[in-house]
């Protein structure tokens, strides 16, 4: 196979990896080098299915001995087979490197013959890239599970960020669809990683000079919807895998069907791209934003609302916490009115200093109104016209989309007790009133509001 | 300071022209309504008062911002001025006189309309640089790495440290089509020039063969099943296409010039 097909076939097989970022260490350039690494991560290009292309994400292999079910590249799949060699590799990477089409090389590989002989394939593309190119880009590498602890070691010391596949949230479904992956021998690396991480940091606090080990630190990455595994279960082990091993992040994967299985959803399943996006959200809150998991699922709701993003979710079930005042509120409780986000928050903030904020002074600073004016007050008053009334506030949380998902709760596919930002208000308790309003009068909104099918 | 609404400032489109036009209207305490760099569009009723450059002058005020307002003003100054705001000389100058007179609050004064608009640009700005770092699309002729852009904003100050930062040891330009403004960087040193058109060879084969490795790399990594237009087109607007190597109408071969030499662009012969 020349380099075009190898190319295809081994970029064909690592697509359904998700991260591709390139953050996490900024490194500048140096002479004699080619290279250097920003920060915030850089995108080069997205593909036609919105996703970003930081690095050139690619396999060494797509030969396998596992079985893995989900995966396009398990051993029974009847698909080509080849492996690039190491320095067809490190060259394809340094010449897409130096037209500027990639911030670095995003490195994984199906198991060819067993782990380590895997690994020491993967980590001579690196030192090659590292030694022989001058390569100070980006690399991010996933290891094997399996293999021998001193090749993650090694692999440690050439990579900015290193990853072990969780794949699955739960040990029932890891062995069920993954009957030769072992939780110990993803979990072994991942704890190997990250506690040599945290001794790299006290021994670079004592030799300034000392090699650095995954700078840009470690993520992992599960699949959605291949198994039935609840939210709950998938952002309990996420807020675990972040608290345990300080992870940097951890990757949601809709699942794609590529193989007719018992065990699997059928061909013709979409992949549960809106459930990805709410995970993520939910990340986002965990990481950014400083809720809990407990916060955003409970057992009672173990599944986040496809309707309602999570933080609306949330506020609408805490409605007690709210409004906040702009001019005072801190900056951990700014973040947590819906609407308002990281940037937003930072500029609230900044501003106050030069002044007190009014709502039109809001809408300057860039802070979308649509969902926090039902949260906030400035100068200790509400926006003009909002309406407090739960039903009203729920509808206005609601996008475009998410409203026309919602004759489909009557149609039965979702059901109603599945949403629960909107059954905590509209259920059982039901609030007359949240707090006072500037207009009270409820208008045209509420007349419409059977239409949507919200109130029961 | 009385404000005078139609006294306009012509100046020869530099910063340092800039900065003696705020200097001329402090010591002459005389307000402008209009600050701009290009000449003979003025209207009858207008004064209209060309401002030499003095580099003592420009000095004086630029060293005023750190002093007067803080050194993070003088940054912010030198970033307005790359924005593609028409307006951005007056909007730079008013900044000042707030500056002037609050201090450093004046940078977080988001909701003023001078301040707030002025922000925005220079976010703009920023963002458009951040995107062209990655967006950029070099082409190797006889070993120089070739990119034209057609950026809104003047990007190339930013993207000129980026890009020698991260390739220190190659020779490469950036050709700015709007702006008809070039970088050019060899191991020995970065030249900013302004540059009318380039000319270009024909791209060689061992290019070409690359930038089909990349297209087919391109065309592979998305998944059929997520296919979102819209989703790419927010991250990646239509404006920054076509001279991105991924797409067949990519036509950076032959940029602006239909002169085709053979010869490595002249600005880089220059610059050795």
């Amino acid at each position: 196979m020349d380099i075009l097909e190898k190319l295809a076939v081994l970029s064909d097989a690592a697509k359904y990896d998700v991260a591709c970022t390139s953050s996490g260490v900024d490194r500048n350039g140096q002479s004699g080098k080619i290279g250097s690494a920003a920060a915030c991560g850089i995108c080069h290009s997205f593909a036609a299915d919105g996703r970003c292309i930081s690095l050139l994400k690619v396999l060494m292999s797509n030969c396998c001995v596992y079985d893995c079910k989900y995966c396009v590249n398990r051993v029974s799949a009847d698909t080509p087979r080849t492996s690039f060699t190491p320095d067809e590799l490190a060259d394809l990477t340094i010449q897409f490197y130096r037209r500027n089409y990639i911030e670095g090389l995003f490195l994984s590989s199906g198991v060819l013959k067993n782990p380590d002989y895997t690994m020491e394939r993967m980590i001579e593309v690196i030192r090659l890239l590292r030694e022989k190119y001058n390569f100070n880009g980006y690399v991010h590498v996933k290891t094997i599970p399996g293999a021998d602890p001193s090749l993650v070691d090694r692999m440690g010391l050439l990579a900015d960020r290193m990853s072990v596949n969780i794949e699955l949230p739960t040990e029932a479904s890891l062995l069920r669809l993954a009957p030769q992956k072992s939780p110990k021998a993803v979990i072994d690396p991942m704890s190997r990683i990250s506690s040599r991480i945290r001794e790299n940091s006290s021994e670079r606090s004592a030799f300034r000079h000392a090699p650095k080990f995954a700078p840009a630190g470690q993520s992992t990455q599960m699949i959605v919807g291949a198994s039935p595994d609840s939210d709950l279960k998938i952002l309990r082990l996420s807020q675990g895998l972040y608290r345990t091993y300080s992870l940097k992040r951890v990757f949601f994967s809709a699942y794609t069907p590529v193989v007719e299985d018992k065990n699997l959803p059928s061909l013709l399943t979409a992949p549960p791209l809106l459930r990805e996006h709410r995970l993520y959200q939910a990340d986002w809150l965990m990481r950014f934003y400083g809720f809990s998991a407990e916060e955003i699922v409970s057992p009672k709701h173990p599944n986040l609302s496809l309707i309602v993003d999570p933080k609306c979710s949330w506020a609408l079930r805490n409605m007690d916490r709210f409004p906040v005042e702009i001019n005072k509120a801190s900056y951990e409780t700014l973040l947590r009115v819906p609407g308002i986000g990281v940037t937003g928050a930072r500029r609230i903030i900044q501003a106050r200093r030069a002044g007190t904020l009014d709502f039109d002074g809001l809408r300057k600073l860039g802070i979308v109104l649509k969902r926090a004016r039902f949260f906030i007050t400035c100068r200790g008053k509400c926006d003009e016209g909002v309406v407090i009334h739960p039903d009203v506030i729920t509808r206005s949380l609601l996008s475009k989309r998410e409203l026309e998902m919602l004759p489909a709760i009557r149609g039965g596919q979702i059901r109603f007790e599945d949403v629960p930002g909107i059954s905590a208000i509209t259920g059982g308790h039901r609030p007359e009133k949240l707090y006072i309003s500037a207009q009270t009068t409820i208008g045209e909104e509420d007349e419409q509001r059977n239409e949507f099918g919200i109130c029961v | 300071m009385n404000s005078e609404t139609n006294l306009v400032y012509v100046y020869d489109g530099t910063i340092e022209g800039f900065l003696c036009c705020v200097y001329e209207s402090f010591v002459r305490r005389r307000v402008p309504s209009v600050i701009s760099c290009a000449r003979g569009q003025t209207m009858f009723f207008e004064e209209t008062e060309w401002i030499a450059t003095d580099i003592a002058h420009s000095d004086k005020v630029y060293a005023s911002l750190a002093e007067k307002i803080c050194p993070e003003a003088q940054d912010f100054i030198r970033l307005s001025f790359l924005t593609q705001r028409a307006d951005k000389e007056i909007l730079m100058y008013r900044f000042i006189c707030i500056g002037y007179r609050v201090g450093r609050k004046v940078l977080d004064m988001l909701t003023d309309d001078t301040v707030g608009t002025l922000i925005k640009a220079v976010r703009n700005l920023q963002r458009e640089a951040h995107l062209l770092m990655g967006f950029v699309r070099f082409t190797i002729y006889d070993g120089v790495m070739v990119s034209c852009i057609s950026p809104q904003n003047s990007v190339l100050p930013l993207l000129s440290d980026h890009f020698s930062d991260r390739y220190p040891e190659e020779s490469f330009l950036i050709y700015d089509k709007t702006h008809q403004m070039a970088v050019v960087h060899k191991p020995e040193g970065t030249l900013l020039t302004s540059m009318r058109e380039i000319a270009l060879p024909p791209i060689e084969d061992s290019e070409k063969a690359y930038r089909t490795l990349w297209q087919c790399f391109y065309q592979t990594i998305a998944i059929e099943a997520r296919e979102n237009p819209k989703c790419r087109l927010t991250h990646m607007p239509r404006r920054f296409w076509h001279n991105m190597t991924e797409f067949d109408l990519c036509t950076d071969q032959t940029p602006v010039s239909t002169e085709v030499t053979g010869e490595v662009p002249d600005a880089v012969r220059e610059f050795e």
